[in-house]
């Protein structure tokens, strides 16, 4: 079956980003096909690869990025929640005359559309927010 | 057509599982996760509600979040079914679609 | 796909956008009604319901001069013009907190607990804010 996720809570703050990656990994663990994960609200700050975690705590922006690695997971980051929050690729740097990126590997920043794309394209929505 | 509803709520801090119930339809499912799991335990204020509710649906709690805020499985009432995350996989696969009550 | 339509070979869905949360205090009624634009731009079939303080989220009259954040409320009232004319209250939550449907910006359709369970069964995807 096709999942698709979104997230809308920031990392540390709330357990949602927490259970929406274990949700995604016991799903792929059974054979099912992660359509896109999608990360709006403050969902977006999952997607900053300066965030520096405590060495014993777990890290969250990392882990997100290894498992799309593992299994070419399609992470996609509003572009407008994302720029409300700073959350900044190259493109989107060079566009808004910003002098830093810090978009970590595996995130991609996108339209809404992906949004309502993966509501359409997926069989089920499941969404992690507080 | 059924409906997996999630709450991720302590009930004693919000209303999201009141409002869950509320429309819940007769045959769908409840799972409980996060902070929601405060609802599911025996001889708390919401024992009654849900015991009622699980005459006409089904309900869950996510072992995970049970076990991380050491409530043993003994305290959750009868009738609510404890899974893990790969149950909250199967689910959301077996019901038509997921509403998250955040 | 028995329940979704196929339409000049697209597929269209019925979304439903659950709105549960006063405006301002959060972003999530701001950035839900930004989805909401964008589906309705994809010809998806929207359905965008109001309970709990979401309810609020129509209140007329809004002024957010001295709070410094915009007034998006206007909006809702421009929903018409992208083919988003399913708007749903409920009625229980509007009851709860005091609202007639003469406090609202825009005309909603007010529904009991019962229908709105329903319209949630008829629904293919339904997105949480």
């Amino acid at each position: 079956m096709k999942f698709a996720i979104q997230v809308n809570e920031g990392p540390y703050q709330h357990q949602a980003a927490d259970s929406a990656y274990q949700f995604t990994k016991a799903a792929l663990e059974k054979g099912h096909e992660i359509f896109r994960v999608f990360f709006y609200h403050d969902g977006v700050n999952n997607a900053t690869k300066l965030t520096t975690p405590p060495q014993d705590d777990r890290n969250i922006v990392n882990r997100w990025s290894e498992l799309a690695a593992q299994h070419e997971l399609d992470l996609v980051v509003c572009v407008a929640a994302a720029q409300r929050r700073g959350i900044v690729d190259e493109g989107e740097a060079k566009r808004n005359g910003k002098d830093a990126e810090n978009i970590a590997p595996g995130f991609r920043i996108s339209g809404l559309g992906q949004l309502v794309e993966a509501g359409i394209q997926a069989d089920r929505l499941v969404v992690f927010g507080d | 057509m059924s409906i997996l509803h999630t709450v991720n709520k302590s009930p004693f801090e919000k209303n999201s599982l009141d409002s869950c119930l509320s429309l819940a339809k007769e045959g769908s499912a409840v799972l409980l996760i996060e902070d929601g799991i405060f609802a599911a335990l025996k001889g708390a204020a919401k024992e009654a509600q849900m015991k009622e509710a699980s005459q006409k649906m089904k309900l869950y709690v996510l072992g995970p979040d049970l076990k991380a805020r050491g409530m043993a499985e003994d305290r959750v009432i009868e009738g609510i079914e404890i899974v893990d995350y790969a149950g909250f996989v199967d689910l959301a696969a077996s019901h038509d679609k997921v509403n998250a009550w955040v | 796909m028995s329940e979704e339509d196929m339409m000049d070979g697209e597929i269209v869905k019925k979304f439903m956008f659950v709105n549960r949360r006063a405006p301002y205090g959060s972003i999530y009624a701001l950035e839900s009604l930004e989805v909401v634009l964008i589906a309705a731009a994809f010809d998806q079939d929207v359905s965008l319901v109001f309970s709990d303080d979401g309810v609020f989220q129509l209140k007329k009259g809004q002024d957010t001069a001295d709070i410094g954040m915009k007034n998006f409320s206007p909006t809702y009232r421009a929903l018409e013009m992208y083919d988003v004319e399913k708007l749903y209250v409920s009625k229980a939550s509007m009851d709860q907190r005091g609202l007639t449907k003469d406090d609202l910006i825009v005309d909603v359709e007010v529904l009991s607990d019962e229908a709105l369970a329903d319209l949630m069964d008829d629904q293919d995807v339904i997105f949480s804010f």
